[in-house]
């Protein structure tokens, strides 16, 4: 099943924001912002901007009708800088005028006086001045204390992780018309319209039933357009309330590069202590979290770095702490993976630390702790594990010895270039770990003529979310998935909607949506029991348009039926809830259940590094991944063939700059590399995890959309085996490993060729 | 007036000759397929196809539709993927294996993939030296940015074109190559009728050289300028030397191998003269930015760019090669008897060119009309190296270029007579 929205995307027929036809009247929006990183903001002067071609107005933050926040956990973020800037493309002042390219002009004549503050963009040094958002958090498991009393080997490091710009191809955008008694709609490229309606309603002072939020589809969010998106709309919203016009602004590349945020870097300590067998049996790990000016989505996300801290591994004795610092870069934000790819890859580099002092391969320390199940995870739950089914079936096609073998060889043979192997496993909570968060709404209208309509609150950003709905509603109604058409994400149709985020959006929107057909399915068998003469509507189902009895295909068909009960005024149209059973976490004891379940997976990373230039090649990834159940084959290899590049690129390429002055120095595509066709794997080769087991996915197709991302986390360990291979060197456990990096480890001393 | 066609429809319009094309399509013509992602080339959502009468035939080039002046679409065919679309709502070959192999997801950069593999097919069916295989269709969309799929479903794609273009390929009973493209439905079939089309715009399109000098500004392939002044460049009065005939062709005149200013790094790539002299063409010329972009960018270009890293600059440079400047007037972008009947042109060494960073030995209205350098010997060895964060489609951390002559100086010894070694990235000008 490919798909739905392929064929118009290929004919270049899919509506993206800055495709929605324009309204008449349409004003142009363009933001001034911040030069500086952090200071006080004396004065704004907008004199020469209003004057400028085509300006309608200029809006500071004196001028918004409501409050001036959009702060979702913490109201720490001004839509507009008032008193204080907190980081350079904060922005200050919106420019509205008859044209994109008038109000892009106008807005570089508005100049601000800024009296210029100390700059911290070091999260330690934001934990050293106490400077937290939010208070440290703690996991606790057995004691750490303790146990590295009786340990037999201690290790103990730091490593630094950069961020990652979300680089969707479609910039951050929002378009908002006036509607009547005040009200408008908001056309937002977001994960999130239920937050984008929310900050919209705050800094107009609308209620949420005055603000529809529509979404078509994202050209990519990542995260990057779960809270993120919210400014924008904020911005164009403010304007229409003002103006009383339609008000567009879709980001250049350059404006959203430098004010949005991008995945958190961290800064980590981790101390490991191993028994004599090499069983790792106490781990401490400290995480500065880099959370920029705000808070954003910045303590959820410290908190899923703890919840992974011991990735797939059962650890018995864990104490993991965590900082969530405040620094003056664009507020950090969600980013597939959430936190997670940052406390895995601290483990990671722990054992690999560990491994190396010790003298053997890190798979010999990670094979000894696979997490079994009814091992508990460090914040309470208990592991329904397949670390190491995954293992062994990936062990088992693969053979990571030989494997490992065929690059010693390789390297034995070849002076200048060197292969790299590693193992990754990966262990992924699936749920929000914000309990509450954890439902979705389905709205499913059968039509009289038999096409089906379904709106729920995923929003489709190319994961095939829309797909996976239309065939729940396909399969329930056993229809032909062209029969069934999925709308808009939009507010007026389903209220209160979570965000498109945590991989969870289609277990929990296709729940509601089986539940809203299993509804109209079964008081349309009421209907056809007796039209088919059928005993009890156990006897009934639908299949391939048409009702069977027993199993055996009747004469009357879907339209005959619908139009049926349509007559004998039966209910058409279903809304269901869905709300995640059996999950829950105490943040007092910061134990609980807070996952519905956990996916796994064990890939092999295979890398060539040549050591004159500092270049590397991925030549494969070969992974064993627990689908569940997969629903949609194709849709779901491109999760994991698109996760594994992303997390490929996080660990090499893609470098986020910031100078001391906080100023973002990879602000555009020429300066800030992610992945082209020639940087992928040789080879992606899936295996797909055989196991029988029950799960609370939908239809048991496990989600797919951040847990791969944490594969290409083997790319920074095979490159760095690569680098040891031609000479005797610990790289520092510290991401991207750029050429550049791999270079100057290859040549320690500055030496030359040899 | 610029008069072209643009997909099926001609054009003729006043918009400033500075518009890019881009907006053109997308704001003036509502031609919405065509995406926006950065604006600088670097992404390839904008990519169009743009055709050009070469001699009897169309041949068509992909290009950023972002960086590119309306004033270069003068006499073109521009496509764009409601170029390609057919009418009745099906889909291409191309268009039906992305859809397939699930290349696309998020869709956005989706058009710009779909325009490079068109343009991919298109071209390997007329062109012999274009490989048609899976390395010729990866080739194709070098330049285009895709951050969902990690690529693997579009070369899975990439492949079904490629061995469908084999086969169509083998028939060998049509007379014009295009044919083929629309017999197979790459392109509709109004391509046929382009070549006429064109040949009639073309003469429309001829502008009259700039004289008046007070809103002199040159652009050739624009993939710097757009990056560096856009809104300068979309409304200013773009004098267009990409096209100009008179500065492009590379000749080997026996003692020299001279090459026009405006020649851009895919001339070189297909010049049949380069190809002879650097046996490694292809492998160096690939690690200079994406096909679109080479199609676009010129040598005159990049030595004026005065980047310290400029690819093409340090290649020169280390050819030892010269440099021809103009002055004004110019007529039809080569310089002109002025009054008086003298024709101001002078020559200079490329490594003169630099003065300091980004400062050139140059006037602002002097124009760089030829590149010539001393046509090597059997003893001839050239080397390139760039090395950037990522291999592909990346300015240099650092390049060098290295040319010697090489002569026997007996039985068992070789001697070097001539070198010459250049390097980006090491200074505020590339060194030699």
């Amino acid at each position: 099943m490919k798909n739905i929205d392929s064929r118009s995307h290929v004919r270049g027929e899919s509506v993206y924001l800055d495709d929605i036809p324009v309204v008449q009247g349409t004003l142009y929006a363009c933001v001034f912002d911040s030069p500086v990183a952090h200071g006080k903001l004396k004065s704004i002067d907008t004199s020469a901007a209003e004057k400028s071609e085509g300006v309608f107005r200029v809006i500071t933050a004196k001028d918004i009708v409501g409050e001036n926040q959009i702060g979702g956990i913490v109201p720490d973020e001004p839509l507009l800088a008032d008193t204080e800037v907190h980081f350079q493309g904060m922005p200050i002042a919106i420019v509205l005028a008859a044209s994109e390219a008038l109000s892009h002009k106008a807005a570089k004549l508005i100049t601000a006086e800024i009296d210029e503050l100390e700059v911290v963009t070091d999260p330690r040094v934001a934990a050293a001045n106490g400077d937290l958002i939010v208070p440290p958090k703690k996991f606790v498991m057995g004691d750490t204390a303790d146990a590295f009393a009786n340990c037999e080997h201690i290790f103990e490091g730091k490593t630094e992780q950069n961020g990652q710009e979300h680089l969707y191809i479609e910039t951050q955008g929002a378009y908002a018309v006036p509607m009547e008694n005040g009200g408008m709609r908001v056309y937002s490229s977001t994960q999130g319209p239920t937050a984008v309606q929310r900050a919209v309603c705050r800094v107009t002072s609308l209620a949420m039933h005055q603000v529809e939020v529509d979404v078509q589809r994202l050209g990519g969010g990542f995260g990057g357009k779960e809270d993120q998106a919210n400014a924008w709309a904020g911005i164009v919203a403010v304007a229409t309330q003002l103006t009383k016009r339609p008000v567009k602004y879709a980001l250049h590349r350059m404006e959203d590069m430098r004010a949005t945020g991008k995945r958190h870097p961290y800064s980590s300590d981790y101390k490991i202590g191993l028994d004599k067998d090499l069983k790792i049996i106490a781990y401490e790990a400290s995480f500065f979290q880099n959370a920029g000016a705000s808070c954003d989505l910045s303590p959820p996300v410290l908190e899923r770095t703890l919840f992974h801290c011991t990735n797939s591994y059962f650890i018995p004795n864990v104490t993991a702490t965590a900082y969530c610092c405040r620094t003056n870069l664009p507020p950090n934000t969600a980013f597939r993976g959430f936190g997670g790819p940052q406390g895995m890859f601290v483990i990671e580099s722990a054992i690999t630390h560990a491994a190396e002092k010790l003298g053997v391969s890190p798979v010999e320390i990670q094979k000894r702790i696979c997490s079994k199940t009814g091992d508990e995870f460090p914040y309470g739950q208990i592991a329904d594990s397949e670390a190491v089914t995954s293992w062994t079936q990936a062990d088992k096609k693969y053979d990571f010895a030989a494997l490992q073998r065929e690059a010693d060889e390789f390297n034995a043979s070849s002076k200048h270039l060197k292969k790299g192997v590693a193992l990754m496993p990966i262990c992924f909570g699936i749920s929000f770990t914000k309990t509450p968060m954890n439902q979705a709404r389905s709205l499913v209208h059968v039509y009289t003529d038999g096409s089906v309509a379904v709106s729920t609150g995923a929003v489709e950003m190319g994961q095939g979310v829309n797909t996976k709905m239309a065939q729940v509603a396909a399969k329930m109604f056993g229809l032909d998935i062209g029969h069934v058409r999925v709308h808009t994400t939009n507010t007026l149709r389903i209220a209160n909607t979570s965000p498109t985020a945590a991989s969870a959006a289609a277990d929990l929107n296709g729940k509601a949506t089986q539940l809203a057909c299993e509804t109209i399915r079964d008081r349309l068998f009421e209907v056809a029991k007796d039209l088919v003469e059928a005993a009890s509507i156990e006897d009934l189902s639908l299949e391939s348009g048409f009702v069977y009895r027993k199993g055996e295909k009747t004469s009357l068909d879907w339209p005959t039926l619908v139009m049926e009960a349509h007559l004998q005024r039966v209910n058409l149209s279903e809304h269901s809830h869905y709300a995640t059973p059996g999950i829950g976490f105490d943040w007092t004891t910061a134990k609980g259940h807070p996952f519905a379940y956990h996916v796994y997976g064990t890939a092999i990373v295979g890398v060539t590094v040549d050591c004159l230039r500092g270049r590397y090649e991925v030549d494969y990834v070969k992974c064993c991944h627990d689908f569940g159940t997969s629903m949609n084959t194709a849709v779901d290899l491109g999760q994991i063939e698109g996760g594994i590049v992303q997390g490929l690129g996080w660990v090499t390429m893609e470098e986020v700059v910031y100078d001391e002055k906080g100023k973002l120095r990879s602000n555009a595509l020429s300066t800030y590399k992610v992945p082209d066709i020639y940087s992928v794997p040789k080879d992606i080769d899936v295996l797909a995890l055989e196991t029988d087991r029950n799960n609370l996915a939908i239809f048991n197709s496990k989600a797919v959309g951040e847990p791969p991302l944490m594969y290409g986390i083997g790319a920074y360990f095979a490159i760095r085996n690569a680098v040891k291979a031609f000479t005797d060197c610990s790289p520092a456990f510290d991401l991207p490993f750029t050429p550049e990096k791999v270079l100057t480890n290859l040549y320690p001393d500055g030496d030359t060729l040899r | 007036m610029i008069d072209f066609i643009l997909n099926d429809q001609d054009i003729s319009t006043d918009q400033l000759p500075g518009t890019t094309v881009l907006d053109f399509v997308r704001y003036h013509k509502d031609l919405k397929g065509t995406k926006i992602g950065c604006r600088e080339g670097d992404c390839g959502a904008c990519t169009v196809m743009v055709g050009e009468l070469v001699g009897n035939e169309v041949k068509y080039r992909t290009m950023t539709s972002c960086l590119m002046p309306l004033a270069n679409a003068a006499g073109k065919h521009i496509v764009t993927v409601e170029g390609i679309n057919p009418p009745d709502g099906s889909m291409t070959p191309v268009q039906q294996a992305m859809v397939d192999e699930s290349g696309t997801q998020c869709g956005f950069c989706t058009v710009g993939f779909v325009m490079s593999l068109t343009n991919f097919c298109v071209d390997a069916v007329s062109s012999p030296h274009v490989s048609k295989g899976i390395d010729g269709a990866i080739s194709a969309v070098d330049g285009n940015i895709c951050r969902c799929t990690g690529y693997k479903s579009i070369e899975r794609a990439g492949s079904v074109v490629s061995s469908q273009l084999s086969v169509v390929s083998s028939q060998t009973d049509v007379a014009d190559k295009l044919d083929l493209a629309i017999k197979s439905k790459v392109v509709p079939s109004y391509f046929s009728g382009i070549k006429e089309r064109l040949a009639k715009v073309s003469e429309k399109s001829n502008r009259q050289p700039t004289t008046d000098n007070r809103q002199l500004q040159f652009v050739s392939g624009g993939t710097d300028l757009y990056v560096q002044r856009p809104e300068h460049m979309a409304e200013s009065d773009a004098t267009p030397l990409l096209y100009d005939e008179h500065l492009r062709g590379i000749r080997d005149t026996e003692t020299h191998i001279e090459i026009g200013g405006s020649a851009t790094v895919t001339d070189l790539l297909v010049s049949p003269v380069m190809q002879s002299i650097f046996p490694q063409l292809y492998k160096h010329l690939k690690l200079v930015s994406s096909t679109p972009i080479r199609n676009m960018a010129t040598l005159a270009g990049n030595f004026v760019n005065a980047s310290p890293i400029g690819d093409m600059t340090v290649w020169f440079l280390a050819l030892d090669a010269e440099i021809t400047l103009s002055s004004p007037p110019y007529e039809g972008g080569v310089a002109a008897a002025s009054a008086d009947g003298v024709v101001l042109s002078r020559t200079l060494p490329l490594k003169n060119l630099y003065l300091g960073y980004k400062q050139l030995a140059k006037q602002p209205d002097e124009m760089i009309t030829a590149i010539r350098f001393k046509k090597p010997g059997d003893d001839f060895r050239f080397n390139f190296e760039k090395v950037c964060k990522r291999t592909y489609l990346d300015i240099a951390t650092v390049n060098t270029a290295m040319s010697m002559s090489v002569a026997s100086a007996s039985a068992d010894a070789l001697s070097i007579t001539d070198a010459h070694i250049s390097a980006g990235g090491v200074g505020p000008i590339p060194f030699i």
